[in-house]
């Protein structure tokens, strides 16, 4: 290493210029930013962040291991994607869609524009039924060729 | 079978001490890597880079230079630097842009989300701080991802109507766009060259990685990366069959969204969107509408025949017209659209009325070198019952105010009596039920 100690403490130097300069263009548009409700917004800003990495991902990615586990658990380790796949698209649209979905908007959303508010429920699950018959459709057409194509001494 | 070891935080029991998401082998999952992190990172640098080149479009769409209505964020400074009259052709390009920003926006969340995923395991690695630039890169991170979320969040949020977010929409969504793109800039100046240099060096041993050879995407002596898990639970999907989950995600997203601009079939494929599904009512006046008139508050009395009148002031004096007397005026017609900031459009609706630029010389000005004008709407509240429009757009032949949409008068959810329609302008700026319009310089 040429780096002495106090030089590694330090870090690249043009790294500390560059985040300087981005933190005063941040600086620049976060007191505009902060502008009235102040706290309420930087709140929302960490908030975003920490309910992200600290609540959201660790219930997915949590609910995801139990899946891969259980399905281990009764051999079928295999058949993980054919679960997860679907899980994730219906749970991209729902939390897209979430304010939609739960109809929190509906009567706004009638008011405003004349449209129905109503049915994104009902919409969305049925594109989840889809989503899990056709998984469902891959995994059995899956099974079947296996079943072919394996010889009956391996049974 | 010999139950392997499990994928999970809990799957280390027996095997000594319960790890600590500090410890690189808490992170099982054998996606996780440099390769998927840098082609889930170049996908947002142009992705993102696309938002916020079409959020300044849309900023400037508003004209929030020209006068204090237009202007949702007075204190702008530096950051309205670039602002620039905004064109009336093509008559499609607010409708392009902000279609795209938002369309853009919905099928990038679930890039967003496996790119913070893939680069979870950094969040917890020790030590926390290993120099001053680290320090500050870390701090840098959290305006970089709460800014991301909180950009993305607030849009999502604001194109369906839930209005819980901190204050106005405007103000919130463009600062904060400019602290995320600040915070994206350092990031992308940082991190490119690795990403661009990690797919050429890993291409090679991605594929090795597929055959599952043990050790994935190291090379003999070299430092083992933050994000490869040194001891990764056994593989359900590969990592091009990951990116294929994201991409299949963003995919959906798009087809279930993209529908939003178009009339017609293509509307009723936006399942889940608002404005998606069938058009309002039915008849000449069955296209999306953004305000009805019962919520902006007009009261049929108001805009009745004998009641309404238009009041046109220019340097040449003031005009008072009922609508029989605008439909004595020379009538022209424009197929435009109505585009949304919410993203939300129709196709050209055949609109017929009075050009703006006519009205601009019935109060004394020559229409070739009409001025501003300021629109007033019989509209008690909202943030858009006022608005102004630039010289080019009431000098161009196309922006009219409209009396009729397909060959019937407008219906009063469009504006009965009376609305404007200008060429490529943000739906907002297209004032409906119009009681005065101010010519002059604003």
């Amino acid at each position: 290493m040429r780096r002495t100690t106090a030089g590694r403490a330090v870090g690249s130097p043009f790294r500390i210029l560059l985040l300087l300069s981005s933190f005063a263009l941040a600086g620049y548009a976060g007191v505009r930013l902060l502008d009235g409700r102040g706290t309420e917004v930087a709140l929302w800003f960490a908030g975003a962040a920490l309910l992200h990495d600290l609540v959201l991902l660790p219930l997915y990615a949590g609910a995801d291991r139990l899946l891969a586990r259980g399905l281990t658990s009764v051999d079928r380790r295999a058949w993980t994607p054919y679960v997860r796949v679907p899980a994730v698209f219906s749970g991209l649209l729902l939390l897209v869609w979430f304010p939609m979905v739960s109809g929190d908007t509906a009567d706004r959303y009638r008011a405003s524009t004349t449209l129905s508010g109503d049915g994104f429920l009902a919409r969305w699950l049925l594109i989840t039924a889809v989503l899990f018959g056709c998984s469902a459709v891959l995994l059995a057409a899956r099974l079947r060729r296996a079943t072919k194509r394996r010889p009956p001494a391996a049974h | 079978m010999v139950r392997g070891p499990g994928p999970g935080p809990f799957a280390s029991y027996g095997r000594g001490m319960p790890r600590l998401p500090s410890s690189p082998a808490f992170w099982r999952s054998p996606v996780r890597g440099p390769w998927f992190t840098s082609v889930l990172g170049l996908v947002l640098l142009v992705g993102i880079g696309v938002l916020f080149v079409t959020g300044l479009l849309s900023y400037a769409a508003y004209n929030p230079g020209l006068a204090g209505v237009n202007d949702k964020t007075p204190g702008k400074g530096l950051l309205g630097l670039y602002l620039f009259a905004w064109p009336t052709r093509p008559v499609w390009l607010y409708r392009l842009t902000q279609g795209a920003h938002v369309t853009l926006g919905v099928t990038l969340v679930p890039v967003l989300l496996a790119k913070l995923w893939s680069v979870v395991p950094k969040l917890f690695a020790l030590p926390p701080v290993r120099s001053l630039a680290h320090a500050l890169e870390r701090l840098s991170l959290l305006l970089l991802v709460g800014g991301g979320l909180f950009e993305f969040t607030t849009g999502i949020l604001n194109i369906q109507l839930d209005y819980v977010f901190p204050g106005s929409f405007y103000p919130l969504h463009f600062y904060g766009a400019w602290v995320f793109f600040a915070a994206f800039l350092a990031h992308a100046a940082l991190k490119t060259p690795a990403a661009l240099r990690n797919l050429r060096d890993l291409r090679g041993e991605h594929r090795t990685q597929q055959a599952q050879l043990p050790d994935p995407g190291q090379h003999a002596g070299a430092p083992r990366d933050e994000l490869t898990s040194p001891e990764p639970g056994p593989p359900t999907v590969s990592r091009r069959g990951a990116l294929g989950v994201v991409g299949g995600g963003s995919l959906l997203l798009f087809a279930t969204t993209a529908g939003r601009g178009f009339d017609g079939p293509l509307r009723e494929t936006a399942l889940l969107a608002p404005h998606g599904g069938p058009e309002p009512g039915a008849g000449p006046g069955a296209f999306q509408i953004n305000k009805t008139a019962r919520v902006a508050g007009i009261d049929a009395r108001e805009t009745a025949e004998e009641n309404w009148r238009l009041v046109v002031e220019g340097r040449g004096g003031t005009v008072r017209l009922t609508r029989a007397e605008l439909l004595r005026l020379p009538l022209h017609g424009a197929e435009l659209p109505i585009a949304c900031v919410e993203g939300w459009s129709t196709s050209d609706q055949p609109w017929r009325g009075v050009r703006l630029r006519d009205l601009a010389a019935l109060v004394g000005h020559d229409p070739d070198h009409a001025p501003d004008v300021l629109v007033e709407s019989l509209q008690r509240h909202g943030s858009f019952r006022r608005a102004a429009l630039r010289a080019n757009q009431v000098r161009d032949p196309r922006s009219l105010l409209a009396l009729f949409v397909g060959g019937a008068p407008l219906t009063p959810d469009h504006g009965y009596p009376a609305r404007v329609i200008v060429p490529a302008a943000p739906g907002v700026l297209n004032t409906k039920w119009v009681a005065r319009m101010t010519f002059g310089d604003l």
